[in-house]
């Protein structure tokens, strides 16, 4: 088998380039005539030979596990891998993302050491230009971040781009980012270097074998059926590329993986009359929408337009990749924009447009992680084109995720189960592609929506609020009010609401959070996962005691905010949970852990038919009733006293709201306020809207959307499950202590971690920081991932922010590490070592003074809290 | 200036409207600077000096408009921004594209985009096209009114079935026959594709369905039971004049519903013409009675465009036409019975559908319209009868069928009532779409395969193709394109958004005078299936 891989890789690089691959092809082909039987059991069977298969075959071996098939329906570096354009970028709007392109590029420029397989590794540099100075901003923001996590770069001015490049028209720009250890990289090279060495490493590699399904039982993976013959294995792991969506759906249990192929063009070019250097940086016009690399002495350049074409929506096999038709109609947008960056490029001859589909996906980050639903199925495709870029790292990662159950990375947004099934509609996957695909070169604003597949996921109330002026996003598919227009107000186009500055909705959230404050307003939160926990006995506690890290023990009708912790003691999902009865529960977690959470639960629920756990999110309608009036309009409206002494804080009760009957009325509100969150059933949704609008008008009731929530939350110091807690923060980094209870009396899982931890310290600290000398009107505003300095040393990143309209500055959340000065070594975090620095946050290269808090600043806000209102639901980014 | 007419209009009586017509034309005439007015010569002339001769309309209609006129437009208005203009040129514009696969056949019809224009008010023409079920093929049809607009109405609802029904093979009349007896649901015969403008009379439904069952009995009545063979062109024949008989009993039997009686009456004194075309595979047959054309559009080999026409105008051009008529009536009327290149000196077309005052005898006409209701008994025009009728009748309503049998390089068909053929040279018609069509559908992928292409020279290539496909690209309808120059066109034959906007920014009532109802249908043939039709024999 290796000797086979061996006479491919020889002969590529005896006819270097494209043109010349066919040859090998068939020679390649002609070697196989004597085909090798699969073997009929595996630990580990991988299908897909592009990059990501070998990467994660090449990772997984490295780790010591050996027994693993590789399956390749065609030849090893065919597909999308064959035909990439070889770019080794590290400038990534994600933190996760520029740490997998940092150790793909590390990895990469050794391989050729390790394998003796020529790679063409060129170490080139990357040129990120800028137009405008939005993009700009953009780009001193990916600055910042990539300086911190050790990637040199540099904001440089249009003059130094001319400088290191010979040809560009520089004349447009206002600065551009140059990234100096940026590659490019031949991606079948590195895909048969990777195979090469697994293949050495014990792994079996069979191409021109296809797997036809997953053969599943119990929710489990027993093995792989391929057009060859069956292979018993453990794990199955799909990076199938394009194809995965289809295997996926191809199992008689489907596993939904969300995404969609479209055609993506470039230009290939003879050399120029004195050949272009082979180190000439690559060049990423983003607001021109094309990239451009030297390649023999001619160019490459293609882009993301803005039409892109979808392909394959009906799914495999309708064309052959290698048959695609070049569409220089299509291209002509790009191709003027290449010649206006390089008008001297005129006269260079043109030796053809390739047409290699890419692999999109909803939300334009990659796919990895395990099945919800079949346990040993992993997934890692839909590199959103790239997949070079992210191939080390994404196959270590997933690797770890195999080996040792977690990747030492939080990779939650690449996590497969963000998605729902209502993601893996062909229809939607088609249309929002071609949303996704232009966004790769638009510029990348705050709080940007996505304009298709929405209005999929409602509340009963939609059209009540869309008509009273309700601005909508979307979260999991599900529609949620950012913030309600007046009639009299008009705000900007979108297009032209896109800024890094103060948005123009700034006065209308104000209203919304005066509102709150003082009179009440009610928003619409139908959105959270609902789950339902019943048991004919004492199953259900049980069960839970042993999930959750609170002591859920409690009388009935109390509510218990809790997480749901993994062994090392992170927050899985961060959760209330109202005790119903003494035997069911009402559990309430953000909307996107619709997915992971039930995963989760099923996972660690014991086979029990006496137990249920039923997901009752499409049940109930949410309202939150927020700010101080809000017991005087439900009291009106259930002529039941709402007193804090008769209804304390953080309690639960099924009563009469108007003429509906059992609404399950709660005691908090997410926000730290005073008031209540209403879990209708859904046929009397808008009886109970109507009536709490009409009785509340005297009280100065009115709508209120998602920003004023998060306003008043992150001012309240309250973090959000998925943005700033994650699978590797525990509740001791975030000072939830409280709400863990160690001696409850029974183990829970994470609690030696936890007791571990509390006894060592922590090594980070979720912090407050209130910027000080911020301008909000003329500075740019704080979003998230800008790095935290302390005393001039870089110390963590910010995961959240907003503006506190009661504090009249920023807020942002963000961990502080303790990274010693000689050795860069994480030491323990005390409460001191926070109160003891100096803070300043860097936005896009410009650092703000700013005060770190542990603890909310409670003196500043108006409105007493009582004792037990220690209400600090965080059920958020739901 | 407008103002001065409207003082004048309450004033005006039926025998002074052309005198103040004359006026108000060229008023407009130097105001819109347009270079050379369309004089309409309306079809019918009614008032028998032609000095005076413009205008024939039912005298209620008439009344309306100047009154109406009174509040409506001012001259600010002449202006038009381009997407008024697009949305008044697009407002009747209609597409429909033969599904790829609907299980049964392969269809040579790839789909047809359709268009009407008003210049009278209301619209005079008609159009209609449909499927047929029970047998293969698809019916298109453009239909001219005149005298109103009753009866190309009837003709565009009704004519279809008749034609449809005739090409039924005796079984399947059997058997609808059978259905329509025992109270069973009916087999559908045809599937329309009309525009949301394109209504059906709902009040009329009842008494055309019997017409048209009493000719479906007889059919099968007269059947021998021998032929199975259905011929199109003795079917499109006998369709076109049973309706044409049926409209002229229908209004002498009368009805005892008034609006039906009147609305009977009303179809029987105006009249239309039609040209219709059939299309199955690659037979195409065109029935055509009057002066609407069809012709089709042939790309020859070296890609340009010539234009075959199908039809013959039955008018006073057209030689074989003053022949015949010459020949169906004595000798002493020779000259009567064509005078001033019109049918007894008023009537254009020398064959129409209705228009029962060139076809009934002078008693029957009187008879009727005396015992008809008040309203046509006022009417001017029906009282009055033709000049030297001595002979009728004097028109029919027989089409002239021409067959003719696709090849690959006849790309479309273009059917259009005589508003159309008036502005445009056929070849320019031809011409205009075969580049609309191609532009937008037909333009070849570049490919470099081979040749040496530098990257400036591929990209004044494309932007070369860029620009030609923009400008198609602003109608997604041929027909839409086609009335956009027919109405437009500078006389350098490029379409002049000035002269397009004040065209249609006349008023309703002027309009008329610079040109006639325009109405349009592009049929496009898929060459594939032309040509496998081809290569199978």
């Amino acid at each position: 088998m290796f000797s086979r891989l061996l006479l491919i890789v020889r002969r590529q690089r005896t006819s270097p380039g494209w043109q010349n691959w066919s040859s090998a092809r068939r020679s390649a082909s002609a070697a196989e005539a004597h085909s090798v039987a699969l073997p009929t059991q595996a630990q580990v069977v991988i299908c897909g030979g592009g990059i990501m298969g070998t990467s994660v075959a090449y990772h997984l071996s490295k780790m010591g596990w050996k027994d693993i098939v590789l399956l390749e329906q065609g030849r090893l570096a065919a597909g999308s891998t064959r035909f990439c354009a070889g770019i080794l970028s590290t400038a990534r709007h994600l933190t996760i993302e520029q740490k997998m392109a940092d150790y793909s590029n590390k990895l990469y420029s050794q391989l050729e050491q390790e394998t003796g397989i020529q790679t063409g590794y060129i170490r080139t540099g990357s040129i990120s230009l800028a137009q405008t100075q939005d993009r700009l901003i953009s780009l001193k923001r990916i600055n910042s971040r990539l300086n911190v996590i050790g990637i040199p770069s540099e904001i440089i001015s249009p003059k130094k781009v001319a400088e290191l490049h010979p040809f560009l028209n520089v004349h447009d720009l206002v600065g551009a980012m140059h990234v100096p250890e940026d590659a490019v990289v031949s991606s079948a090279d590195v895909a048969l270097a990777l195979a090469s060495a697994a293949s050495q490493n014990g792994v079996q590699i069979y191409d021109r074998t296809s797997v036809l399904h997953v053969m599943v039982k119990k929710a489990q993976v027993t093995g792989v059926e391929t057009d060859k013959g069956q292979i018993e294995c453990q794990y199955f792991v799909n990076c199938a590329g394009q194809w995965a969506y289809e295997l996926g759906l191809s199992n008689e249990e489907p596993v939904s993986i969300p995404l969609h192929a479209c055609e993506h063009f470039y230009l290939l070019t003879r050399p120029l009359e004195t050949p272009l250097q082979s180190n000439t940086p690559t060049i990423v016009d983003a607001d021109g929408r094309i990239y451009i690399r030297n390649w023999q002495g001619g160019i490459l350049s293609g882009g993301f337009e803005k039409n892109p074409k979808p392909i394959f929506t009906e799914g495999k096999n309708q064309l052959e990749i290698q048959n695609l038709q070049e569409d220089w109609d299509h291209f002509e947008p790009l191709l003027s924009s290449l010649l206006r960056r390089m008008p001297e490029l005129e006269t260079l001859e043109i030796i053809k447009l390739v047409n290699c589909p890419e692999t999109f996906t909803p939300d334009m980050r990659c796919i990895m992680g395990e099945s919800p639903t079949v346990q040993g199925y992993f997934v890692l495709a839909g590199m959103n084109s790239a997949g070079l870029s992210f191939g080390g790292g994404a196959g270590k990662y997933l690797a770890e995720w195999m080996v040792y159950g977690y990747p030492s990375e939080n990779v939650w947004e690449l996590d497969l189960k963000r998605f729902g099934a209502l993601q893996s509609s062909r229809t939607f996957l088609r249309h929002r592609v071609m949303e996704v695909m232009p966004l790769m070169y638009d510029l990348k604003v705050p709080r940007w929506d996505f304009q298709t597949g929405r209005q999929l996921r409602t509340s009963p109330l939609y059209d009540r609020l869309d008509a009273q002026g309700a601005r909508w996003m979307e979260k999991h598919g599900f529609e949620r009010p950012k913030y309600f227009v007046p009639p009299d107000k008009d705000l900007l186009a979108l297009e032209q609401s896109k800024t890094f500055y103060k948005p123009d909705w700034f006065e209308i959230v104000e209203s919304e959070v005066k509102c709150c404050k003082e009179a009440v307003c009610v928003i619409d939160m139908s959105s959270f996962t609902k789950f339902e926990i019943t048991s004919t006995g004492d199953q259900a506690l049980e069960m839970l005691q042993y999930l959750f890290s609170n002591d859920l023990d409690v009388p009935v009708g109390h509510i218990v905010h809790t997480g749901m912790l993994n062994e090392g003691g992170g927050y899985e999902n961060d959760c209330s949970i109202a005790r119903l009865s003494k035997r069911s529960f009402f559990m309430i977690s953000p909307t996107d852990q619709q997915v992971h959470c039930w995963a989760w639960l099923k996972k660690h629920m014991p086979e029990d038919s006496n137990l249920l756990l039923e997901d009752v999110s499409w049940k109930y309608t949410a309202l939150n009733l927020i700010g101080p009036r809000a017991v005087d309009v439900l009291s009106e409206l259930s002529y039941a006293p709402m007193t804090p002494d008769h209804f304390p804080s953080l309690f639960c009760k099924e009563m009469s709201v108007g003429y509906a009957n059992g609404i399950r009325v709660m005691s908090m509100t997410h926000t730290g306020e005073p008031g209540f969150m209403l879990y209708i059933p859904i046929e009397y949704a808008l009886h109970v809207y109507n009536e709490v609008m009409s009785v509340g008008q005297k009280y100065g009731i009115r709508n209120a959307g998602y920003y004023a929530l998060r306003s008043l939350r992150i001012e309240k110091f309250f973090a959000f499950w998925g943005q700033d807690l994650n699978t590797l923060t525990t509740p001791l980094e975030c000072g939830r202590e409280s709400r863990v209870k160690l001696e409850k009396g029974m183990d829970f899982i994470g609690r030696d971690a936890l007791l571990q931890q509390k006894q060592n310290g922590v090594y980070k600290r979720l912090t407050m920081f209130i910027l000080d000398d911020h301008d909000t009107d003329l500075d740019l505003w704080p979003w998230w991932g800008e790095p935290i300095y302390r005393n001039g040393q870089y110390v963590g990143k910010t995961t959240s922010s907003a503006y506190s309209y009661t504090l009249e500055r920023h807020v942002c959340l963000g961990f502080v590490h303790n990274f010693s000065e000689d050795t860069g070594e994480e030491q323990v975090v005390t409460a001191d070592f926070i109160n003891r620095g100096e803070y300043e946050i860097d936005i896009a290269g410009h650092r703000f003074q700013a005060k770190a808090k542990l603890y909310p600043v409670t003196s500043l806000f108006t409105h007493k809290r009582r004792k037990d209102d220690v209400e600090l639901s965080d059920l958020h980014g739901k | 200036m407008p103002a001065p007419t409207q003082l004048f209009f309450p004033l005006i009586r039926n025998c002074e409207l052309s005198r103040i017509y004359g006026t108000a034309c060229y008023c407009h005439h130097k105001h819109l600077c347009c270079s050379s007015p369309y004089i309409p010569s309306s079809r019918l002339r009614y008032t028998p000096h032609p000095a005076y001769a413009t205008f024939c309309r039912p005298k209620e209609n008439w009344w309306q408009y100047t009154q109406g006129r009174r509040y409506s437009s001012t001259p600010q208005k002449f202006y038009l921004t381009p997407p008024q203009v697009n949305s008044i040129l697009k407002a009747n514009e209609y597409s429909f594209k033969v599904p790829e696969f609907d299980g049964k056949n392969v269809s040579s019809v790839l789909g047809f985009d359709s268009n009407q224009l008003p210049a009278n008010a209301p619209i005079e023409d008609r159009r209609s096209a449909a499927t047929c079920l029970q047998t293969r093929g698809m019916l298109l049809g453009v239909f001219d009114g005149h005298a109103g607009c009753a009866c190309s109405q009837a003709v565009s609802e009704r004519l279809f079935y008749y034609i449809a029904v005739s090409l039924l093979p005796h079984e399947t009349l059997l058997e609808i026959e059978n259905a329509v007896e025992s109270g069973r649901a009916l087999l559908p015969i045809l599937q329309w594709h009309k525009h949301p403008n394109d209504y059906f009379s709902k009040e009329a439904s009842k008494l055309y369905f019997n017409s048209l069952r009493t000719y479906w009995q007889e059919l099968i009545d007269l059947n021998t039971g021998e032929s199975t063979d259905i011929d199109v062109k003795e079917a499109l024949i006998n369709a076109f004049k049973r309706l044409d008989n049926d409209i002229s009993l229908e209004a002498q039997v009368g009805d005892p519903n008034s609006f039906l009686n009147y609305l009977v009456l009303r179809v029987a004194f105006s009249g239309a013409t039609a040209c219709v075309a059939h299309v199955d595979g690659v037979d195409l047959h065109v029935a055509n009675t009057g002066d609407s054309r069809a012709m089709l559009g042939v790309q020859e080999e070296d890609g340009s465009w010539s234009a075959v026409t199908l039809s013959n105008d039955h008018n006073a051009q057209n030689e074989r036409e003053l022949e015949r008529l010459k020949l169906e009536h004595p000798k002493n009327e020779a000259k009567s019975v064509v005078k001033q290149d019109r049918l007894l000196g008023l009537l254009m077309p020398f064959r129409a559908f209705g228009d029962v005052k060139f076809k009934w005898s002078i008693d029957l006409q009187k008879r009727v319209i005396e015992s008809g209701p008040d309203q046509l008994n006022d009417n001017e025009y029906t009282k009055f009868i033709p000049p030297n009728y001595h002979t009728p009748p004097y028109l029919t309503a027989e089409p002239e069928v021409t067959y003719h049998r696709l090849r690959p390089q006849d790309k479309f068909l273009v059917l259009a009532t005589d508003g159309l053929w008036e502005t445009m040279h056929r070849q320019d018609v031809v011409r205009i779409v075969g580049e609309y069509l191609t532009g937008m559908h037909h333009q070849q992928p570049i490919a470099v395969g081979g040749y040496k292409v530098t990257l400036g020279q591929m990209h004044g290539l494309l932007t070369e193709r860029r620009a030609k496909m923009s400008s198609v690209f602003e109608d997604q309808n041929a027909a839409t394109h086609l009335i956009r120059h027919a109405v437009g066109n500078n006389e350098f034959g490029a379409v002049d958004h000035e002269r397009l906007s004040k065209m249609l920014s006349l008023p309703e009532e002027l309009a008329r005078m610079y040109r006639d109802d325009i109405t349009i249908i592009v049929v496009q043939f898929n060459s594939h299936v032309v040509g496998a039709y081809q290569n199978q024999e």
